[in-house]
């Protein structure tokens, strides 16, 4: 319940809409209670052969809720779909505003996709919330309530039975079942989520683990985990036949239980005989209701588990702040690391033990390890996506943690390890380092990228769609694309990590090459598990195990203009 | 289920005529209604539980026999299918194929029963009603069809779109460091605010239209509920037809709309179940012929193996890839295979595994066909890098282990030794115990090459294949990479693979590939 209102007030449905869309859908319900109750009623009294004009209401009365039902039924679903809409957007928005100062310090394992995928569906989630949740529920309260108000009017044991059976129906029922199919379909989840992954890796390894002739054990491993998953998904079919069958049956057996009330009453007098069919029928429609309520109590139990997992996130606090009262910009773009150490937190990782650095502007260092040794965390340092946990980074002098953020990175551009093309055209993901660049400056970055002639080459050129992230352009176009972006961000340092990861040497030496020739007199920081590249830096720091433990001098560029290479850094 | 809807509404009806006669309903009836709708909550429960069991037996065999035409006949079936897609498919795929059977299925089945046994009942006790029915019957489906035809296209465009706007956002959140990065997070978020209102704007149009079919089921439903139940009173007060049969009927008229009404709710559910399992179906049938089992025991002293004339033709491709190849790899010796990218030589690695047959010409072991020899015991022969190796999920030390389950803890990390991969590893927090593959650590290229090649030097074997062992190394690493296959391989044939001809400097032979066919080059290397 705590859930569902710090929900509620993350994900700020409509209230007025709300309010409205839930009264069409009780009307709708109550629509069908009159249309049977008022039926039944209009068959008896007919019955007593009446004259005809007595019957005239009731005629005209059946075909309005005949008429209504649909009517209000239309615009409930058109309203409680807009609201969904609605949610979702708002939804969408909060959650991204609260995110986006939380990447990616803040959020651990972000860059695995499973996680964001996860993350994303969360949010989309939402939309179920009150469609599927909490819109059901309080339209089965409200016709419900009415019904049983109308229906004790006339009869109040027939009102009373029919309240134990919608409460039943409508509470009971859906709390046992969600309860039970939430549990094992939890279970199921991550018993599903086995099996996928299973799968994709006997997908894709199947040559290997044939020619290792371990193809056996493989379906092994598959056999055990799809008879887990269909165990799981046997037991969560017999409780969701349960949970239906259940559901038919209170609502019979209430109708029973009102009929016979209502037929007894009536031979001893106590209801008017015309009464009797009209009670139980209204009783059988008022079940309309409550009927999909168990499957709701199922929807609602996951989406307020995904509610929580959003709330959750979107609750941290970011430990990478603007301070309250910034420095002005930084007057140059000198970079200077001064032992600065930080902890990952966990066992998987080296962290950054006392590193320093200093990148005067204009010069070209090389970071060099192997995986974990900390390349990635020290660019991360740079831009301010983490703070050191002791020491320093400074630009311009003064402690990046004085600056705001959008000034730092205005200065220092971080091109990442796995760089992200945006499902749009190759121009716009260029443009966006820098929206009003003119067509000109764009070309520059481009050629700069060595990316110019293959863009001019293809049927549409620059509006070239990249696909979903930039699954129709090669990884060296990618990494290229990515280049040119962030030449165009015209900052005057920036840091390149790891521009060669999954190329092949070839491609790997000319992007490097053209990296490098393209920085054009800025400072740049090259992060690197290879040796691309390694002959026109001016400095080579070596990082293993998250220390420094060798800084040489790179060989030095013939056109340097600016002498041999500075010394060491210490 | 039909006779339990007519019963229930039989009995029902007789219960108030009782009551309407002053006399209590008998316990009989009261027992019997209650029996009816016990039967009718079995029945429905049956349903459903049955209908997604089959639909889970169903998905679970057709995912099994997926996986074992995968392994056991065609694992390098190139058939465009991107695993994780396949594998989501395979598994999700249940929850729409439950619909299908537990909701559309009976649905389908009462929508053609119960209409037809309602009608006789009806027409059999009152003509009218009857007739009234059967007028607004077809109603149902004739505009489901007109306004499903007018709107369907536009609707699933819609949906679309709701999908690609949750990729966009997925696209966004993505690639949230990037745009922090060039500092263009804030635009994004009234971006996304911009486009959801949008996009609700258009749907909402669309919607108000195509739920129209929904309001006209309904209404079909409720108004022929109202005029049979007006024009039934109307002839009771005339005493033409009497008080039960009328509320009989009553009774019948929504139960002859409702299976309709399902079964427009579950048919979208329904189709997305039903094409899951097609996609399964068509990838089990689609995968290439199956290799050849059974057969001999590979010979136990072969001196060489050889490709004799072997022709191979790629579906894909105009030409033939390999096209009369003669190679002969002799114990004791390295023939390095070179040639350019699409040359054919990976083609010939798989020639050699008996992962695929040649079109024409023969694969001999010794003097033995390949053809007439049990690959599975052939393969145990073979230890082989493949161009890119799969990393499976688990330990380091695990992914080594894994080509020979009685290798001992020294002979893995002798390997791990000599595939120069004993310094990175050194160099991770967890050492050989670091989890990688699938959601574990990401190694970079070249220290996916060299896990892959202590992995094939654990595995006892006659033959070893190395497909490109030293990419993504620098040439150092290469060098001593090659050093060490060259000690640890003295007594068994080697087949390296290599594009870059520096790096098969230490073959004994070299042989290129070019056009199809194989030639050898003397001396050319050293």
């Amino acid at each position: 319940m705590k859930t569902l209102i710090a929900l509620l007030r993350f994900c700020r449905p409509p209230a007025s809409k709300l309010a409205i869309s839930t009264a069409l859908g009780a009307i709708a319900v109550l629509a069908g209670v009159g249309l049977m109750g008022i039926a039944g009623y209009l068959i008896s009294r007919a019955a007593e052969h009446p004259p005809v004009l007595s019957l005239t209401v009731a005629a005209v009365a059946v075909r309005a809720c005949g008429l209504g039902k649909p009517i209000a039924r239309y615009f409930e679903r058109l309203l409680s779909h807009d609201l969904a809409f609605r949610t979702l957007a708002r939804t969408r928005g909060a959650f991204f505003r609260k995110l986006e100062p939380l990447v990616p310090a803040n959020v651990q394992g972000f860059r695995q996709g499973d996680l964001l995928v996860r993350m994303v569906g969360d949010v989309d989630a939402m939309q179920h919330l009150v469609l599927r949740g909490v819109g059901p529920a309080i339209v089965a309260f409200v016709s419900g309530a009415v019904a049983v108000a109308v229906v004790a009017s006339f009869q109040p044991l027939a009102g009373a039975v029919l309240a134990l059976g919608l409460l039943v129906g409508g509470c009971v029922l859906p709390a046992v079942t969600a309860g039970a199919v939430g549990r094992a379909g939890d279970r199921s989840a991550i018993a599903r989520a086995e099996l996928t992954a299973e799968l994709v890796e006997v997908f894709r390894g199947a040559p290997e683990l044939v020619a290792m002739g371990a193809e056996a054990d493989a379906l092994d491993r598959i056999r055990l985990l799809d008879a887990e998953v269909g165990r799981l998904e046997r037991r969560d079919a017999g409780l969701r036949g349960l949970a239906e069958g259940g559901a038919v049956l209170v609502a019979g057996l209430t109708v029973v239980g009102v009929l016979a009330v209502a037929a007894i009453a009536s031979v001893h007098g106590d209801l008017d005989r015309v009464l009797v069919a009209a009670l139980a029928l209204a009783a059988l429609a008022t079940f309309e209701a409550v009927v999909s309520l168990p499957s709701a109590a199922i929807t609602l139990r996951s989406t307020l588990a995904s509610g929580r997992r959003v709330l959750e996130i979107a609750g941290r606090e970011p430990t990478v702040v603007d301070p309250g009262n910034p420095a002005p910009a930084p007057a140059t773009s000198a970079v200077e690391v001064d032992h600065a150490s930080f902890e990952r937190g966990d066992e998987e990782s080296w962290g950054l033990r006392e590193i320093d650095l200093r990148l005067a502007p204009g010069r070209r260092v090389a970071i060099v390890g192997g995986s974990g040794a900390g390349k990635s965390t020290l660019a991360e340092l740079l831009v301010r996506f983490v703070d050191p946990d002791a020491g320093h980074v400074r630009l311009g002098g003064d402690d990046v943690r004085v600056l705001r953020q959008h000034d730092l990175r205005a200065t220092v551009t971080l091109d990442a390890q796995d760089p992200h093309l945006f499902s749009t055209t190759i121009v716009e993901n260029v443009r966006l380092a820098r929206p009003d660049a003119t067509d000109d400056e764009i070309r520059r970055a481009m050629r700069h990228a060595r990316i110019d002639r293959w863009v001019d080459s293809l049927p549409d050129g620059w509006d070239t769609f990249v696909g979903e992230g930039g699954a129709f352009v090669s990884g060296g176009e990618r990494r290229r694309i990515a280049l040119a972006r962030t030449f165009l961000a015209g900052s005057p340092v920036i840091v390149l990590d790891e521009p060669t990861a999954h190329l092949d040497p070839t491609n790997a030496e000319a992007v490097v090459a053209d990296a490098l020739a393209g920085a054009d007199g800025r400072s740049v920081v090259l992060i690197t598990h290879g040796s691309e590249g390694l002959d026109a830096v001016d400095e080579i720091v070596t990082l293993r195990r998250g220390r420094i433990v060798s800084v040489g001098v790179g060989s030095t560029r013939q056109d340097d203009e600016r002498g041999t290479s500075m010394g060491t850094t210490r | 289920m039909t006779v339990a809807v007519l019963l229930h509404a039989v009995v029902f009806a007789t219960i108030v005529v009782s009551a309407f006669r002053g006399e209590l309903p008998s316990a009989t009836s009261i027992a019997a209604l209650a029996a009816i709708v016990v039967a009718r909550g079995i029945l429905a429960g049956g349903f459903e539980s049955v209908g997604r069991r089959a639909a889970v037996r169903v998905l679970s065999q057709l995912r099994l026999t997926l996986v074992e035409r995968r392994l056991r006949d065609a694992p390098l079936a190139d058939d465009g299918a991107e695993p994780a897609e396949i594998a989501t498919v395979a598994v999700q795929g249940v929850d729409g194929l439950q619909t299908y059977f537990a909701r559309y299925l009976p649905q389908l089945a009462l929508a053609a029963l119960v209409p037809v046994v309602v009608l006789v009942w009806t027409a059999a006790i009152d003509p009218t009603s009857a007739a009234i029915m059967l007028v607004t019957l077809p109603i149902i489906p004739v505009f489901m069809i007109l306004i499903g035809r007018a709107t369907e296209a536009r609707t699933r465009a819609r949906w679309d779109a709701l999908s690609r706007l949750s990729t966009h956002f997925v696209d966004v959140v993505r690639g949230l460091p990037t745009l922090r990065a060039f500092n263009r997070s804030e635009p994004q978020a009234a971006r996304i605010d911009g486009s959801s209102e949008e996009y609700r704007r258009t749907t909402m149009d669309v919607l108000r239209v195509s739920f129209v079919s929904g309001a006209v089921l309904d209404l079909t439903a409720t108004i022929a509920t109202a005029l049979v139940a007006v024009t039934l009173g109307v002839r009771l007060v005339d005493g033409a037809i009497g008080l039960g049969a009328a509320l009989t009927i009553l009774l019948l008229t929504p139960e002859l709309y409702a299976p309709l009404r399902a079964l427009a709710a579950q048919f979208h559910a329904s189709a997305d179940g039903l094409a899951a399992a097609d996609r399964i179906i068509d990838l089990i049938d689609g995968t290439s012929p199956p290799i050849a089992r059974g057969g001999a025991d590979p010979p136990p002293a072969w001196r060489s193996v050889r490709l004799e004339g072997v022709r191979v033709h790629h579906a894909d491709r105009a030409t033939a890839v390999l096209d009369g190849v003669d190679l002969e790899i002799r114990r004791g010796e390295i023939v390095a295979l070179t040639g350019a990218s699409g040359a054919g030589k990976s083609t010939v690695a798989s020639l050699l595994l008996g992962l695929r047959s040649p079109d024409a010409g023969a694969v001999m072991i010794g003097e033995h066909d390949l053809a007439s020899i049990d690959v599975v015991a052939w393969r145990q022969e073979v230890a082989w890098v493949p161009q890119r190796p799969t990393m499976f999920r688990g330990s380091v030390r695990e992914n080594v282990a894994m080509s020979d389950r009685a290798a001992s803890e020294t002979a893995v990390r002798e390997a791990v030794r000599a595939a120069s991969a004993e310094g990175f590893l050194a160099d991770l927090p967890r050492g050989p115990d670091t989890v990688i593959g699938d959601g574990g650590r990401g190694l970079s290229a070249g220290e996916e090459t060299r896990v892959a090649v202590a992995r094939a030097l654990v595995r006892p074997s006659d033959l070893v294949i190395l497909d490109e062992p030293t990419s993504g190394l620098d040439e150092e690493t290469a060098a001593r990479v090659l050093s060490a296959i060259r000690r640890a391989t003295a007594e068994r044939a080697v087949l390296l693979i290599e594009h870059r001809p520096e790096r098969a400097s230490i073959a004994d032979r070299v042989v290129h590939l070019a056009d199809g066919r194989a030639v050898e080059r003397v001396g050319a290397m050293t």
